[in-house]
């Protein structure tokens, strides 16, 4: 149970309707990594996400998470090994109250009662939702959202964590809040994002996508400093790489970046 | 369909009065659920023409939102949004059935009369009881009550899950008719291509959403039954509630319990 590594080889999936979404990708991730997934929209990151977790099935190519292919037989061991966190929190969160919800997986997996209870307590206070466990999840707000649809996920323990644009319509708090929040997580984790900030800052490794294919792959720092090619992709520079509209336009350069 | 959304608004209101505290929503779910459904069959077990019979059975839901403090307003407001339904539906009883027959006291009027009055009577104290269990047990607790008692887990899954997409559902009409409308000032409602457009939209989402939190339930392992894990205790109290009305329903029931007062009354003053 080491060796959590998410393989692509080969990749390619077209949608129904014809659409080539994603075409010969491959790569492959380490445990413990945090890889960002970025893209222009269109680009094939949810597509791509989606097959991680056996949601979609590939058109052609195979996917391997820790010592399974994905398959039809392997599905349920790999949804156990990978945590998925979808772009909508209203599509993960169906179940009744807050709790429910972040009790569903463990249920499902079939643990007894008192473990379930002492998952879900553990998975909403790493949130720092356990406030919120008796609440229907309509009535939260947007961010009370996003903290318990990555519980719901966490109560399950899963070995490698999928975000879909986590930071989406999260204002600038939450946003801050949900970067410390994952950056304290010891998981793999894949994070399709258009928050370059928050690829800086959580993801050492990243993989851009463009047109369904693997556009490159590699140091966070260096290719999200790379004006040209981020344009080329259909990207932009990180805001904290850009100039400074208050200060007179004045571009941070070279070295500007990294860490905070 | 700003109709949906008041609605949906409403169904906030009975979901917050649900989550109060009174003797009444503290009593065990089921216990509400077994005395509504005792309830309900009284109500329906007499024959057409029955009118009088039928009245003393409004002190359940009475009861009932008295002790858990739901407005009566609230209750009346939501069986009128119904009422329309049953008005027509009843509508034909008077003109199919003309032969005359005794209200009370000697009074006669047509049968389609005493019926179709019979009918409404029979939805309001239905839909009245209906609404009374939600506003003091709440929607889901009803549900995990149902299925406590044996109901087919796949009927109480469609139901929760209906409740719960109620709300995403009206929000997301409210966003689009809102968007249509801003586009078209000056028009008071949507064309009806243009409102065949918004339905055709709204069950392609909806399709997609529900797609979406399916592929949401199977990532966390959902084989087709839906677990919950809910303590409920069904004590003397509960025991106590359920008999106690059951031998009410079937005293209104089997005696003429509007008879037996009269003759009280004139019996005290001849």
């Amino acid at each position: 149970m080491s060796h959590h590594i998410v393989e692509a080889v080969g990749l390619s999936f077209s949608y129904p309707d014809g659409t080539r979404a994603l075409d010969d990708v491959s790569l492959r991730i380490e445990h413990g990594e945090s890889v960002a997934v970025v893209g222009a929209n269109g680009a094939g990151k949810s597509t791509l996400l989606q097959h991680l977790d056996g949601c979609l099935a590939p058109t052609a190519g195979t996917v391997r998470v820790g010592d399974y292919p994905i398959s039809k037989a392997t599905l349920a061991a790999v949804r156990r090994s990978v945590g998925m966190v979808f772009q909508d929190p209203d599509d993960q969160l169906f179940m009744p109250t807050v709790f429910d919800d972040v009790a569903f997986g463990p249920l499902n997996l079939g643990l007894p009662p008192e473990e379930v209870e002492a998952r879900v307590a553990r998975a909403l206070e790493t949130v720092g939702a356990a406030h919120l466990r008796d609440r229907p999840p309509y009535r939260l707000s947007g961010g009370e959202k996003r903290a318990v649809a990555i519980a719901t996920v966490l109560s399950m323990s899963p070995d490698v964590l999928v975000l879909d644009e986590p930071t989406a319509s999260l204002d600038p708090r939450s946003r801050r809040q949900l970067i410390a929040l994952l950056a304290g997580f010891a998981h793999t984790k894949i994070i399709a994002t258009h928050d370059l900030d928050l690829a800086l800052d959580l993801c050492g490794r990243t993989i851009v996508l463009q047109g369904g294919r693997v556009a490159a792959d590699g140091s966070t720092a260096e290719l999200l400093r790379d004006r040209e090619r981020l344009e080329g992709w259909g990207l932009e520079l990180p805001l904290r790489l850009q100039g400074c509209p208050a200060c007179g336009g004045a571009r941070i350069t070279e070295g500007g970046g990294g860490r905070q | 369909m700003t109709g949906l959304y008041t609605g949906a608004l409403e169904l906030g209101t009975l979901d917050a009065i649900s989550r109060r505290d009174s003797p009444a929503h503290r009593l065990d779910p089921r216990a509400k659920l077994i005395a509504t459904a005792a309830f309900l069959v009284t109500a329906v077990s007499w024959g057409r023409y029955e009118i009088f019979g039928l009245v003393p059975l409004a002190a359940f839901p009475l009861v009932l939102c008295a002790a858990g403090r739901v407005p009566f307003g609230f209750v009346a407001r939501k069986l009128l949004i119904g009422a329309p339904f049953v008005l027509v539906l009843g509508a034909f009883n008077p003109i199919f059935d003309t032969a005359p027959r005794e209200l009370a006291f000697g009074i006669e009027i047509s049968g389609g009369w005493i019926s179709y009055l019979s009918i409404l009577l029979r939805f309001g104290l239905t839909v009245g009881a209906a609404l009374a269990l939600v506003a003091v047990t709440g929607m889901n607790p009803v549900c995990a009550a149902a299925e406590r008692l044996g109901a087919p887990r796949i009927f109480v899954s469609q139901l929760a899950l209906l409740y719960r997409y109620l709300f995403v559902l009206a929000a997301q009409v409210q966003r689009m008719q809102r968007a249509a409308a801003l586009r078209a000032p000056g028009r008071k409602r949507p064309s009806l291509a243009l409102f065949g457009s918004l339905v055709g939209h709204l069950l392609l989402r909806t399709l997609d959403r529900a797609q979406r939190i399916h592929l949401a339930m199977r990532c966390r392992g959902f084989d087709g039954q839906i677990p919950l894990l809910r303590a409920m205790r069904f004590g003397l109290v509960d025991a106590a509630f359920v008999a106690g009305w059951i031998a009410f329903f079937a005293a209104v029931r089997f005696f003429d319990l509007p008879e037996l007062v009269g003759r009280l009354v004139v019996g005290a003053w001849g």
